[in-house]
């Protein structure tokens, strides 16, 4: 933590030093001269192949480099078709499509309904071990009616089944898939996207060039040229080469440095909101002992009425995070947005915990495993109404076991939904006695199930608004805030931000 | 010599396996490699196929013993994380943390021994204290703040040197000198006590006395003795640099060993965490080894133990 503070200050000296002296010397080098969007990722992504890699770049150079049947605009999140031009739903679990025709692969073979009976048979087969299985497991195999038709059957009615065709299942060539496999695709990937890779250094570099042959997709004709995604895991190493011309493009910048980038001449500073939310998870359910005060209503609701949320959204998240009631992100299909809010009312919540039976408070484990400064934030709100918290940091591998194993009190914990518009994405997650249901309440359960299966999105609706409205009433959670990503780019770089926090780099062009 | 040598080895293997024996538990308690490998968004559903697919379901000695057995042939098998042969993995990030490492050392070297040289024979002088504000300013400065003073510097406002990357030899000035500077103030003052120890002994009266030349007396007999405890700091740093150059690493984008071990630590990157842990551990081992070597060589009398 120590280190974390003295890190964070030196970098604010050494960002202010070098602003100060940025006034007399300006960024020469851009890639606008040279038609090549240089960007920086964060995170080493383990496989290009997207079905083997579940890290945020990884579904960025998924978007880049292959399509999906189909798509979601990120403005009207309306579905519109990509690599099919039609779709029906035959019954609860069978789908057909009406291909695209004249599309090709990078490599020049061409798209047709064998491309997506192989993708499909191949990622719904557990055996080959797609790394996040719930975008595809949903699946049971594919068949093809004739060239350009083609029928997914469904293990059981899914309606997010769309949302997910429109996001992580992208088609892949059959033919050159069925040679090299996963590990051939990641380092020769071969897509239909507006992006083909030139070169893959596993990890720390790719190279893609504009895919001239792109068919006449929702995703639009890319205009830039080449893009040249290196990896660079400071941001301040990520910030320094923006400033000297060898970036154009950085995301995931903190807030207080986003603040100070803003006020550069060369720089464009965007935010938006992405769909990962904060939440605290309490022990409703009793699993760390029946007697733990979390099992009490009251207590729970003390909680929700300790915390000043918009002091920490406006403190440290800044930008365009928000204040979150419900246990889903509020774009979801199904989030109910008129449920039970608690207000900030210290008083309130002391008076709750008097009347639950603890007017001197009590001492709770309290767990996070990440954002420290934000879970020192609850804490400390906890702190003041008489929760006094043991403060657990903990690897989120660690952390998630423990919650497992014998569950914890009280956590501080995030979820991103995987960009999947749809409250099945998160709320089902956790409210269907899961592992990691702190709740363990049958009647959400039950209502969670129906709106999951069903296919009248009426009743879908109707159903996460009851199951929203009880944890709600009940307090199982107390939703906290959305998370926001600032993204810094050279001023000759137009782009716009969305909540799902891919980066569509076709939508990008030189200004 | 040889017959020393060649038992050292063996030793050193030993010690290697017991390492990574001790660290293969211990990593594994830490957290549930299934869990960690399916990262933070995964399901239940994600991180049981994972553990199935893994193998992490069977008893702990028994995935110790077929990793020993496969790594004793040269296999280290496959990275969980990259999906690629971790002897390839480890292969190419690796020469980049020996550039590193080696360069560090050699800057350090280059620098702190004759600044320790000069500062012995002329104590209380501007050049001694010149040298002792240069090793409490590497000690005290965090290699991340350095390294960021550097980029500055000499990336943004000069624009003279790459502040990131590794594609030719001048993206490793400045990690160079990051890295060796950190290693610079303990070789400096160990050189520099080691000079004032000799100067003052006996036989190095009698040289004077006999009228040998200062050069004579500095490099052929001073010199050699006190460099002998330098030889074995700067093993250990070698060793050091090699495992713990993950700051430098990750400022500057090196994407080096160093930087893969940490990465791999926080992905539970088992087959990686076990290669690096045995490489990085015969590394220490050699460079032990090859200190007691060259000492034995400065110093005739070391031969005997």
């Amino acid at each position: 933590m120590s280190v974390q503070i003295i890190k964070r200050g030196a970098v604010q000296a050494a960002l202010l030093s070098s602003l100060s002296m940025m006034s007399f010397s300006a960024p020469a080098l851009a890639g606008k001269s040279d038609d090549t969007l240089r960007v920086a990722f964060t995170k080493e992504v383990e496989n290009v192949d997207s079905y083997f890699n579940s890290a945020r770049e990884g579904v960025i150079l998924q978007r880049t480099v292959w399509d999906g049947l189909v798509y979601r605009d990120p403005a009207t999140n309306e579905y519109v078709g990509n690599l099919a031009t039609e779709w029906k739903w035959v019954d609860d679990v069978t789908l057909e499509f009406k291909l695209r025709e004249g599309v090709k692969f990078h490599n020049g073979e061409e798209f047709d309904a064998d491309d997506v009976v192989y993708t499909v048979n191949f990622v719904a087969d557990k055996d080959n071990g797609v790394k996040t299985q719930r975008n595809v497991n949903w699946m049971k195999s594919a068949e093809k009616l004739d060239k350009y038709t083609v029928q997914i059957h469904l293990k059981e009615p899914f309606p997010a089944a769309i949302e997910f065709l429109a996001g992580p299942v992208s088609m892949y060539p059959n033919e050159y898939y069925a040679e090299v496999g996963p590990a051939g695709m990641g380092l020769k990937p071969v897509g239909t996207g507006p992006y083909k890779v030139t070169s893959v250094e596993p990890g720390t570099h790719y190279q893609l060039e504009k895919y001239d042959g792109y068919h006449d997709s929702p995703k639009g004709q890319p205009k830039i040229g080449k893009l040249d995604i290196r990896t660079i895991p400071d941001v301040n190493t990520q910030i320094a080469e923006l400033f000297n011309g060898e970036l154009d493009f950085i995301w995931q910048v903190p807030a207080d440095q986003a603040g100070k980038l803003a006020g550069m001449d060369k720089l464009t500073v965007a935010n938006e909101s992405t769909m990962r939310i904060g939440y605290l998870s309490l022990d409703a359910a009793g699993r760390t002992g029946a007697d733990n005060p979390f099992t009490k209503l009251k207590v729970r609701q003390a909680v929700a009425h300790a915390i000043d949320r918009k002091t920490i959204v406006q403190a440290l998240l800044r930008g365009k995070s928000k204040v979150v009631n419900t246990a889903c992100f509020p774009s979801q299909f199904g989030c109910e947005q008129e449920v039970t809010s608690y207000e900030y009312d210290p008083e309130k919540a002391k008076a709750l915990l008097a009347e639950a039976g603890y007017p001197d408070g009590f001492t709770t484990d309290f767990y996070a495993y990440r954002n420290r400064d934000y879970a020192e934030a609850l804490a400390n709100f906890l702190n003041e109404v008489g929760i006094k918290t043991n403060f657990h940091m903990l690897k989120y591998s660690a952390l998630r076991e423990l919650r497992m194993s014998s569950g914890t009190p009280i956590t501080f914990q995030t979820w991103g939904s995987y960009s999947i518009n749809d409250t099945s994405a998160i709320t089902s997650q956790f409210f269907k006695h899961g592992s990691l249901d702190d709740a363990r309440d049958d009647e959400v359960r039950d209502w969670l199930e129906v709106a999951d299966t069903s296919t009248d999105p009426e009743e879908r609706k109707a159903y996460y608004s009851k199951a929203l409205q009880k944890i709600a009433d009940e307090a199982y959670w107390t939703p906290l805030f959305s998370y926001n990503t600032n993204y810094v780019f050279s001023k000759d770089v137009e782009f716009q931000p969305t909540p799902d926090e891919i980066v569509r780099f076709a939508t990008m062009s030189w200004n | 010599m040889l017959a020393f040598i060649l038992k050292r080895l063996g030793l050193a293997a030993l010690v290697a396996l017991t390492v990574s024996a001790i660290s293969f538990s211990l990593l594994y308690i830490a957290g549930d490699p299934a869990s960690a490998i399916a990262g933070e968004s995964a399901t239940d559903a994600d991180i049981e196929a994972i553990r199935e697919y893994y193998g992490f379901d069977r008893p702990l000695i028994v995935q110790y013993l077929e990793w020993l057995t496969n790594a004793l042939q040269g296999n280290f098998g496959e990275s969980y994380y990259f999906e690629l042969p971790v002897s390839q993995l480890i292969a190419d990030r690796l020469s980049i943390t020996m550039m590193l490492g080696v360069c560090g050392i050699s800057f350090a070297l280059l620098f702190a021994v004759p600044l320790g040289v000069v500062a012995a024979l002329r104590p209380n002088s501007f050049i001694d204290r010149f040298s002792l504000f240069l090793s409490v300013m590497g000690q005290a400065m965090p290699s991340f703040w350095f390294g960021l003073i550097l980029i500055v510097i000499f990336s943004i406002n000069l624009g003279w040197l790459p502040a990131s990357g590794a594609s030719s030899w001048r993206h490793f000035i400045l990690p160079t000198i990051v890295l060796g500077y950190y290693a610079m103030p303990a070789i400096m003052r160990l050189t520099r006590t080691g000079m004032l120890e000799v100067l003052s002994a006996d036989y190095v009266r009698t040289a004077r006395a006999k009228g040998l030349s200062q050069r004579k007396i500095l490099f052929k007999h001073a010199l050699r003795n006190a460099i002998i405890p330098v030889v074995s700091l700067a093993a250990v740093q070698m060793g050091f640099m090699l495992g713990g150059s993950i700051v430098v690493e990750s400022i500057f984008a090196l994407h080096g060993a160093g930087y893969l071990a940490w990465e791999s630590i926080s992905r539970n990157d088992l087959p990686t965490i076990q290669a690096l842990i045995l490489i990085f551990s015969m590394f220490y081992i050699v460079f032990t080894l090859l200190a007691d070597i060259v000492n034995a060589w400065l110093d005739p009398r070391m031969r005997v133990h």
